[in-house]
């Protein structure tokens, strides 16, 4: 288990993406140093009515300026308070939580696709930054008008979109996007809603490709001793001794043939 | 300054210890937290058995509190023996083992297996609002409130601490049933059963439709309950709902409890234990009380 820090960190910029999706800059003390592509933070509200760290994965971490970039969409009363922080309030967070994706395995003879779904795509940036071996981005949108970090994976390497509407790019899911364009790999990273990481599990198994998903969950304490987060899993857990698995600690990263999702 | 405290003929160096499952067996926390600081660490509940829990989502947010509905998971008596109990036993620190159960023999089989163990309390758990069986079922009525009580403490090598639901209509009568039973003290309140409905997906919140309530909200509640149960029995109350500061923890004293469990207020801060200890002492250092026993109970 690799040191988790609890800090006041200050905001640096708060900066709306596309229709409920925000991107918050924020400087760390020993958070960014430590952390790396697919773990996550908690971040606490200050309406003390809401208790619960809210988790929300790396965006970019930038070990050297000592940052952290969260991107996240509004969905409840506390997502919608850390939309409403402005540049210079500081906040709590908790972190690097989690395992991470095991980039380093993969060499430049490895071909990857960087698969991001929705609200999944943010981690993935930082992904297709760190990762090593030759790699290609899907992204899963609803429409053209949410193509939010679209220019920052761009940047990064070649980015295939789906569209649910076709407004874009493939119309329909990161699985049609990777069929119409014939895209081949050996590795699969990915983040997303779990019907697309359901079909990606099947994909891969199909295709003989290795497949790392990142799961969520509804966390409580984020650090493992709640056990508010699992997800079933193919064999026994080595700590929990039954088939479930911790999310917050043993994840969010599993290599897709070891859960059952 | 006095802060120790003789519960159930057990000395506790303060009054504070964790609440059953929110803090694991206290490795995880043992991050953040000196274990040594704490006058106990009380355990997840434990089964003959591993038990797998239930279906996700297991936990949400309500207004000052969250609902759990985690259903008892936990690795197994044995597993708890070999490798929890011999963590815990590093830090000087009283063990307090949460015992569940489906049946009455599943809480007979672990109490019988903890005999052999260096554990100073067992925490009955009759008041789990997450599990078909067992659980709160036999929370609910003082016949068998008194009948399990009795039955565990027939075998049990240690003192026997019943916890007790909030879900009751007069909490007098359970407690009054526990301390019928031989219990050596009661320990309450565990969470209110509660519900949260999705409006935009009109689906259940909780993949258990129904989950325990906890956090600062229930702590009223928790504070009533603990008054009039103290004043019902002649056992130590071990006292516990919504506590997320000292204030709130010599609020539970003054009403009754001998003892109290942070559990919520982890999630918040893993360090609240830590400062509830340190926050107690400056309240008595405030107004000059020589001995925490002073304040157990001492508004009637």
């Amino acid at each position: 288990m690799s040191e988790i820090f609890r800090e006041q960190v200050k905001i640096l910029s708060n900066e709306k993406l596309s229709a409920g999706v925000y991107s918050l800059e924020l400087e760390t003390k020993n958070i960014a140093k430590n952390a790396k592509a697919g773990q996550f933070v908690t971040v606490y509200c200050k309406d003390s009515s809401r208790l619960l760290p809210r988790p929300i994965s790396l965006c970019e971490i930038d070990s050297k300026k000592n940052t952290i970039r969260l991107v996240f969409r509004t969905v409840g009363a506390g997502t919608k308070e850390l939309a409403d922080y402005k540049a210079g309030e500081e906040l709590t967070v908790m972190g690097p939580l989690g395992n991470g994706y095991d980039l380093d395995k993969f060499d430049a003879n490895k071909k990857a696709l960087i698969i991001g779904g929705g609200i999944g795509i943010p981690p993935m940036l930082q992904v297709a930054k760190d990762a090593k071996c030759q790699k290609e981005i899907v992204a899963g949108y609803r429409n053209k008008n949410e193509l939010f970090l679209y220019k920052d994976l761009e940047a990064v390497a070649k980015v295939h979109v789906a569209t649910d509407d076709g407004s874009f790019e493939t119309k329909g899911t990161v699985i049609d996007a990777i069929k119409e364009k014939s895209l081949q790999a050996d590795v699969v990273f990915a983040c997303g809603p779990m019907p697309m990481l359901k079909a990606l599990k099947m994909y891969c198994e199909n295709n003989n490709i290795e497949c790392y998903i990142s799961l969520e969950e509804r966390m409580a304490c984020g650090i493992g001793a709640c056990l508010g987060c699992v997800t079933k899993t193919k064999k026994k857990d080595h700590h929990l001794n039954v088939n479930n698995t911790r999310i917050c600690t043993e994840g969010p990263v599993f290599d897709a043939r070891e859960v059952e999702i | 300054m006095n802060t120790s405290v003789d519960f159930c003929g057990k000395i506790f160096k303060n009054p504070v210890i964790t609440a059953s499952g929110t803090f694991g067996s206290g490795q995880e926390y043992s991050q953040f937290v000196d274990l040594n600081k704490l006058g106990g660490v009380v355990t997840k509940g434990v089964a003959n058995v591993p038990w797998e829990g239930n279906p996700t989502p297991r936990v949400a947010e309500v207004y000052g509190g969250m609902l759990n509905a985690v259903g008892l998971q936990n690795p197994g008596i044995e597993t708890f023996c070999n490798r929890d109990i011999p963590f815990l036993q590093k830090y000087d620190t009283n063990i307090i083992v949460n015992v569940c159960g489906h049946t009455k023999q599943e809480y007979l089989d672990v109490v019988e297996r903890l005999q052999q163990e260096d554990v100073d309390i067992l925490e009955i758990n009759i008041s789990c609002p997450n599990v078909t069986a067992g659980g709160l079922s036999f929370g609910q009525d003082p016949k068998g409130v008194e009948e399990i009580t009795k039955a565990i403490k027939k075998i049990a090598k240690q003192p026997v601490v019943m916890k007790l639901t909030p879900n009751v209509t007069d909490i007098k009568e359970i407690a009054k049933a526990a301390e019928a039973g031989g219990a050596d003290g009661i320990s309450l309140i565990n969470t209110l059963t509660g519900m949260k409905i999705d409006i935009n997906r009109r689906s259940f919140v909780l993949a258990n439709k129904t989950g325990g309530m906890s956090g600062p909200a229930i702590h009223p509640i928790a504070v009533r309950m603990v008054y009039e149960a103290s004043h019902a029995v002649n056992i130590p109350v071990l006292g516990m709902g919504g506590i997320m500061n000292a204030d709130d923890a010599i609020e539970m004293i003054l009403a009754g409890a001998s003892l109290v469990s942070i559990g919520t207020a982890n999630f918040v801060d893993p360090t609240t234990t830590v400062k509830v200890v340190e926050g107690i002492e400056e309240y008595m250092r405030k107004y000059n009380v020589s001995d925490i026993k002073e304040l157990v109970g001492a508004v009637r």
